[in-house]
């Protein structure tokens, strides 16, 4: 009892720090790629693509990520072995697939900041579309887009938490075992709370110096 | 429209040509992706009629609208109370007395940073132990929503009483207003107004985050799918259902935002939407 459960179990909860860093950084990672990737399609003149992109972060939008995960976690086994991965390999798809819609729109709301005098500008000085898009645009855009970029991504640290429904080590479900183990859940909960102020924290200043300098530099 | 034309020359007879080529490989594409998916469902049997009957029955049916109903029920009352909290906190964070912000800085900053689940672990297993008595599972999912929420929730309040003129408080205090009633009749209504498309947003992550209930048992949507499916042995069917469900719901609360958005920026003008947006933060102050 007291902060002897939080000392006595340091090891479960580095064990479940190592899980959610694991599964922050492989998610963020998956998110990071599919979401560029669906932004290219939501911006792209083909109509077909929009709509696909368009299609794709409205269902995962707003598709709650538990719902996700044990969709996939107890759904995707019953379509054959190619499908039978293990608990964490859905956890780490489910919560990449999840933020692809949101890195998406934080992107392509970054491609709608920058004017469109800026590219008319480009073009008047006969540039080519892909020089336009290179050395005037996209430039521009990332830095609007850092700021709610990295909100995405503190936001996916704390939601790896969900993994704790299916039983993957993270800090959660370890604290879920160590509860079980102590019956001392006020200070199982207080050690699982400094891990994850931890991550979030340090995650949180450097976003908010970041968007200070964004917002100078405007 | 905020695609890449907007960058490039006015396609001409060849570019238009060259867009409607791609747009038909792009739809072949996706409709091939879809179809592949169908196939490996329709070839795991998964898509057989009677895997979905039981489920669509009206038995099935009363069931999902129960959890439905403990969902929404949920949501509202947990939505209810951190619109509550976090407004007093909002508040404390401006407040002229140091003690008082330092208070409702700190609550705004621990719980933003805890995911939500953690906390509605905390309200089921560490509160009974804190309060000496115990603690419903309906009462720990309420308790956990409206920790992490109330403190998103102070947030675009504040966010939103920022984005306000000065000459608004001014004013108030010009006609002799106390400034509890400042705040209460000047600067909160307008600052809600402001942010309602923000708050609606944050109501779609309350809705949301509801499933989580299901792993403290509370028999919410999520737990009754869980449940159906286990039952009739068709649980990819159950989780599917359950999902569309969701994204229904969410996608018409979400719509609502929206549609608020277009609203403030048509009441109060572009730059007054993007004026709220210049206080650090904002544009992405509804938390997934």
């Amino acid at each position: 009892m007291g902060l002897s459960t939080i000392t006595d179990n340091l090891d479960v909860y580095v064990e479940g720090f190592v899980g959610t860093v694991t599964l922050t950084a492989l998610g963020a990672a998956g998110a990071l790629a599919l979401g560029t990737a669906l932004a290219a399609m939501r911006v792209s003149p083909v109509a077909t693509l929009r709509a696909g992109g368009l299609l794709y972060v409205e269902t995962l939008r707003n598709c709650p990520l538990p719902v996700l995960v044990v969709l996939m976690a107890f759904g995707l086994p019953k379509l054959g072995e190619t499908f039978l991965w293990s608990f964490f390999a859905y956890g780490a798809v489910a919560i990449a697939l999840y933020h692809a819609a949101f890195v998406c729109e934080a992107v392509r709301s970054g491609i709608g900041s920058v004017s469109t005098g800026q590219g008319e500008a480009a073009r008047s000085l006969g540039l080519p579309f892909g020089q336009v898009l290179r050395l005037v645009v996209l430039p521009q855009a990332f830095r609007t887009v850092i700021p709610p970029l990295g909100n995405v991504l503190i936001a996916l640290t704390k939601n790896t938490s969900v993994v704790a429904l299916i039983d993957v080590t993270d800090i959660t479900n370890n604290t879920e075992l160590i509860i079980n183990d102590t019956v001392d859940p006020i200070f199982a909960v207080l050690g699982s709370a400094c891990a994850y102020l931890l991550l979030t924290l340090p995650m949180g200043l450097l976003v908010g110096r970041l968007e200070k300098r964004a917002a100078f530099a405007r | 429209m905020s695609t890449l034309l907007a960058f490039s020359d006015p396609l001409g007879p060849r570019g238009r040509r060259k867009a409607l080529v791609g747009s038909i490989a792009g739809g072949l594409v996706l409709l091939g992706l879809l179809g592949a998916a169908l196939l490996v469902l329709a070839d795991a049997g998964q898509l057989d009629g009677d895997r979905w009957s039981d489920l669509l029955s009206p038995d099935g049916f009363e069931l999902y609208a129960r959890g439905l109903g403990s969902t929404l029920r949920a949501a509202a009352v947990a939505i209810a109370l951190a619109i509550t909290v976090g407004t007093v906190m909002a508040l404390g964070r401006l407040s002229t007395l140091a003690p008082v912000r330092w208070l409702a800085t700190t609550y705004v900053q621990l719980f933003r940073a805890l995911p939500s689940l953690l906390l509605i672990i905390f309200a089921f297993f560490a509160l009974p132990d804190l309060l000496g008595r115990p603690v419903t599972r309906y009462s720990a999912l309420v308790i956990g929503l409206t920790l992490y929420n109330s403190a998103v929730f102070a947030e675009i309040i504040r966010a939103g009483v920022l984005s306000l003129p000065r000459g608004q408080t001014e004013a108030a205090v010009a006609l002799g207003l106390r400034r509890s009633q400042t705040q209460r009749l000047v600067i909160l209504p307008q600052a809600v107004s402001r942010m309602l498309p923000s708050l609606v947003a944050q109501m779609v992550v309350v809705l949301k985050d509801t499933a989580y209930g299901s792993i403290i048992g509370y028999e919410e949507l999520l737990r009754v799918g869980t449940i159906a499916g286990e039952t009739t042995a068709d649980v990819l069917q159950s989780y599917v259902i359950v999902a569309v469900i969701y994204i229904a719901v969410c996608f018409a609360l979400s719509s609502v935002a929206r549609w608020l958005e277009g609203r403030t920026t048509r009441r109060y003008g572009r730059s007054a939407a993007a004026g709220a947006v210049a206080v650090p933060g904002v544009e992405d102050l509804a938390v997934h």
